[in-house]
């Protein structure tokens, strides 16, 4: 089994804000991260599959094909957006980079073929915060 | 003890120091003046309407003489608070056209943040020093002022 990875990456806005919640409640769990009129960040997303390289081409994956679903599955939706607002695969949960990572799983995974698998993705928010995922 | 290099002419040697910090903050590139269609084609995905955002760096370059008796430029723990107090506090998890005053009419481009960055600076950092900011919006696009 061979691992490769993709990085891609987006910029958008979000809040941390759960509106069950008073202001206050907002503002004692999530602080600055709950001001209402949004924050954002520099999002870098990394992609692993796993699997075995072809004969014919010594590829695990084309790296480039990778990338274009990454883009079209997840990129397209997510950037330069506001992930509360404008991200479907978000409407209704909580915009935290955990539930983002599980969303961005659910948008990749269908759309890759057969002789690959999702191994998992790292999510990083600032240089100094990231997640992981295996779906599991 | 040797606290500055008195064997070079102290007076002859200017260097900088640098202090890095960050903040996060939402923004949208729009100009009022402009119809819809205008801003979208000038500004393209950065004119969303519901925003998107950054993890803006930020170098703070002051560059002068060593001072002689502590061998310091300029203390870095009060250029860190200084940023921190004029920077930082306003523009951190903020969105730049919603929640500061230095936005509420001047586009939010990463050259228009230098420059006001630049003054709320400069106007506490003694003339004798020279003052340069570089911001980074994204790791690939970044600006200088006074360029």
């Amino acid at each position: 089994m061979v691992y490769i990875t993709r990085i891609e990456h987006f910029n958008a806005a979000h809040k941390l804000y759960n509106p069950a919640w008073t202001y206050e409640q907002n503002e004692a769990v999530f602080g600055k991260c709950a001001n209402e009129n949004w924050h954002g960040h520099n999002f870098e997303l990394y992609v692993t599959v796993k699997g075995k390289p072809n004969p014919d081409t010594g590829f695990v994956f084309d790296a480039k094909k990778l990338s274009k679903i990454i883009k079209q599955q997840v990129i397209e939706k997510v950037d330069h957006k506001n992930l509360n607002v404008d991200v479907d695969f978000m409407a209704g949960k909580m915009c935290s980079i955990e539930n983002l990572v599980i969303g961005i799983w659910q948008q990749l995974a269908p759309h890759l073929p057969a002789s690959v698998q999702l191994h998992a993705l790292k999510l990083y928010e600032t240089p100094r915060i990231f997640v992981e995922y295996f779906g599991d | 003890m040797v606290i500055a290099n008195t064997s070079i002419n102290i007076f002859m040697n200017k260097v900088a120091v640098y202090r890095k910090e960050h903040f996060n903050a939402a923004h949208r590139l729009h100009n009022p003046h402009w119809d819809e269609a205008t801003n979208k084609q000038v500004f393209g995905k950065c004119n969303n309407p519901s925003y998107h955002g950054h993890n803006y760096e930020l170098l703070v370059k002051v560059t002068g003489v060593p001072d002689a008796a502590t061998g310091y430029v300029y203390d870095m723990k009060l250029l860190s608070d200084l940023v921190q107090e004029e920077v930082i506090s306003r523009f951190d998890h903020k969105n730049l056209n919603l929640d500061t005053a230095a936005f509420k009419e001047l586009n939010p481009t990463a050259e228009n943040i230098a420059m006001v960055i630049y003054g709320l600076l400069r106007s506490k950092i003694d003339e004798k020093f020279e003052l340069q900011v570089r911001l980074y919006e994204t790791e690939r696009n970044f600006v200088e002022y006074p360029a």
